[in-house]
């Protein structure tokens, strides 16, 4: 009887161990990202510096420009045909072999390291076309790492929504593709989209599989707007340095820049308030469609 | 299908497009083994090299130009390098992570939702270089004061906890879910026995989720191989074995980050590179496989 009081006793006593342990490991994980997210932006915000945000060479903002410029070019590609992919999953492919290749095959798409699919894009968009490094190859480079994403959001968007939406459109004579195309994708679209904002937001960060595609320089000129000259800024073939490889080459290099220990800082700033911009849109547009599913309002 | 016998005819042509852009993942995704392996072979193929000499030796003198050979291409170190790294930020996550996850589940469903979740979310959207940049600025000389390390704070040590932040939310994100979907009846039955709170979680919550969990770990895992420019900034990049925590090393990615401009396209020392490659896209595709190996026990577990 004694033992099992002892027992009992010290179940009791494990039990209020382990939650003391489980509640200090939650607190040093918010305690750490805290400390990061400060960290990130109190440095940032002292390196600064009259001229930084110029183009000139002490600036960042032809590099800023080109991380914007290369993820919208990115999604030109990744978005029709992750959306098209993510309609035939859910509405056409039949569960069989090929469909089951198709699934592990953006299943191994989706992990594989992003500086594998940097050397993929350097090797066919570089090697084999003689080009020079561009921001077009980047674009498609990071539009192949954003693509199983998009294909997934928009085949679960589709799949989640009620089965009545379809039967009534096809109840009313219309097709399968008028249904999809004029019921299915508007009621998925904000989900899509979701998915979407998400998707270029990691973009924004992408580094390891620009190193080679993109390039490591970007000269340009904001007077010129002819698209073939190689510093148009527009023209999608010129090499373009984005702002994550500008702090890749400003902290490791040995760059020869006066400032770059102050453009690095800088640089992380701003690429990190952008990127959480975008998930912190796709959290709150996210949130809205919930609300709206269930009737309720938060 | 119904659809083919209603009166009005169907639209051709989208359903024709969105079946080839389905099959342009495939082609794609098969391009990229196809021409990894054709590269990566290079090395085994062209400059006669074994297997084991790459996987085995640390001799690592890769000739430079595009037809000369005769160099060796042992790449010992940078599989050394990479998992150690791996290993140990594995090591350093694992309790934080499936804490967390418990946290998030079992002892606060609201503040899992509400604060741990958006804070993971954070996590996620810092880009992998910036991590690289904190390591590099905060981690390196930390280390170099605090353990006065010989190399100025370039170790396998701030390599290891640079990844284990990073992949972090990757473990924890599929912890939680795993943890989620263990019926509830499970824990009222326990709690019904007078179970604590713990005994809930460590004998039953944790082993009903064991294979959930684990295919968080190798979704880490793989993740942490794979990364690059985080680990290039504070590994040291040097080409020796470790000789503990606290000496520089060189990493897989990180080699191929740092040298693949600088060698003659299609020589020894750049298939070599192009034969990593092919090395981590194996250990990617493994990955895949193992989870997926896991899952289908598990499912077979539970008819059982």
């Amino acid at each position: 009887m004694n033992d099992k009081r002892k027992g009992i006793q010290r179940a009791k006593r494990i039990n209020t161990a382990m939650t003391a342990i489980l509640y200090l490991i939650g607190g040093s994980i918010l305690l750490l990202i805290f400390v990061l997210a400060a960290y990130i932006i109190i440095k940032g915000l002292l390196s600064y510096y009259p001229g930084i945000l110029s183009t000139d060479r002490n600036g960042i903002l032809n590099q800023l420009f080109n991380t914007i410029y290369l993820v919208f070019l990115s999604l030109l590609i990744s978005v029709p045909l992750g959306v098209l992919a993510g309609i035939y999953m859910a509405e056409y492919a039949k569960e069989n072999k090929l469909t089951r290749f198709l699934r592990i095959c953006i299943e191994s798409l989706s992990s594989l390291p992003s500086i594998v699919i940097g050397l993929f894009g350097y090797l066919v968009l570089i090697l084999m076309t003689g080009a020079n490094w561009n921001l077009m190859a980047g674009a498609i480079t990071v539009s192949i790492l954003s693509l199983p994403a998009i294909t997934t959001t928009t085949e679960d968007a589709i799949r989640a929504l009620p089965k009545s939406y379809k039967q009534a459109s096809m109840a009313l004579s219309a097709t399968q593709w008028t249904s999809i195309v004029k019921v299915l994708l508007p009621a998925a679209s904000k989900r899509i989209i979701t998915g979407i904002i998400l998707a270029a937001g990691r973009g924004f960060g992408e580094a390891a599989a620009l190193l080679y595609t993109a390039g490591q320089s970007t000269r340009l000129n904001w007077s010129n707007w002819d698209l073939t000259a190689k510093t148009c800024p527009l023209n999608p073939f010129r090499p373009g340095e984005t702002l994550s490889l500008h702090i890749w080459l400003m902290r490791t290099e040995g760059s020869l820049n006066p400032h770059s220990e102050q453009i690095a800082n800088f640089s992380a700033m701003v690429l990190v308030i952008m990127v959480l911009l975008f998930s912190l849109t796709a959290r709150i547009l996210s949130n809205k469609i919930n609300s709206k599913k269930t009737g309720l309002k938060e | 299908m119904r659809q083919s016998k209603s009166v009005v005819k169907d639209n051709k042509l989208g359903p024709l497009i969105v079946r080839i852009a389905g099959l342009l993942i495939i082609a794609l995704t098969l391009s990229i083994g196809l021409f990894l392996v054709i590269r990566g072979m290079g090395t085994f193929v062209k400059f006669h090299h074994s297997i084991t000499e790459f996987l085995f030796s640390s001799n690592w003198a890769p000739t430079d130009s595009a037809t000369a050979s005769g160099g060796n291409v042992g790449a010992a170190i940078y599989i050394a390098g990479s998992l150690l790294t791996c290993g140990l930020a594995l090591l350093i996550v694992l309790p934080f992570s499936i804490g967390a996850a418990i946290f998030m589940t079992e002892i606060s469903a609201k503040a899992g939702k509400k604060i741990f979740q958006p804070a993971i979310e954070i996590f996620v959207g810092i880009p992998s270089v910036v991590y690289g940049w904190i390591g590099l600025t905060v981690l390196v000389p930390f280390i170099r004061d605090v353990f006065h390390a010989k190399m100025g704070g370039y170790s396998v040590l701030a390599a290891s906890i640079v990844l284990a932040v990073m992949i972090f939310p990757t473990i924890t994100t599929v912890s939680v879910d795993a943890i989620r979907s263990v019926p509830d009846s499970y824990r009222r039955a326990a709690y019904g026995l007078a179970s604590t709170r713990w005994q809930v979680i460590y004998k039953i919550v944790l082993p009903a989720s064991k294979s959930g969990i684990m295919t968080g770990i190798i979704l880490g895992l793989s993740r942490a191989f794979g990364e690059a420019l985080a680990v290039a900034m504070v590994i040291g990049k040097t080409r020796a074995f470790p000789k503990d925590l606290l000496s520089p090393t060189n990493n897989l990615t990180a080699a191929i980050a740092s040298d693949m401009g600088n060698t003659a396209s299609g020589g020894e020392h750049n298939l070599a590179l192009w034969s990593m490659a092919l090395l981590l896209l194996i250990i990617s595709v493994t990955c895949i496989f193992l989870i997926h190996l896991i899952g289908a026990r598990a499912k077979k577990n539970e008819r059982a």
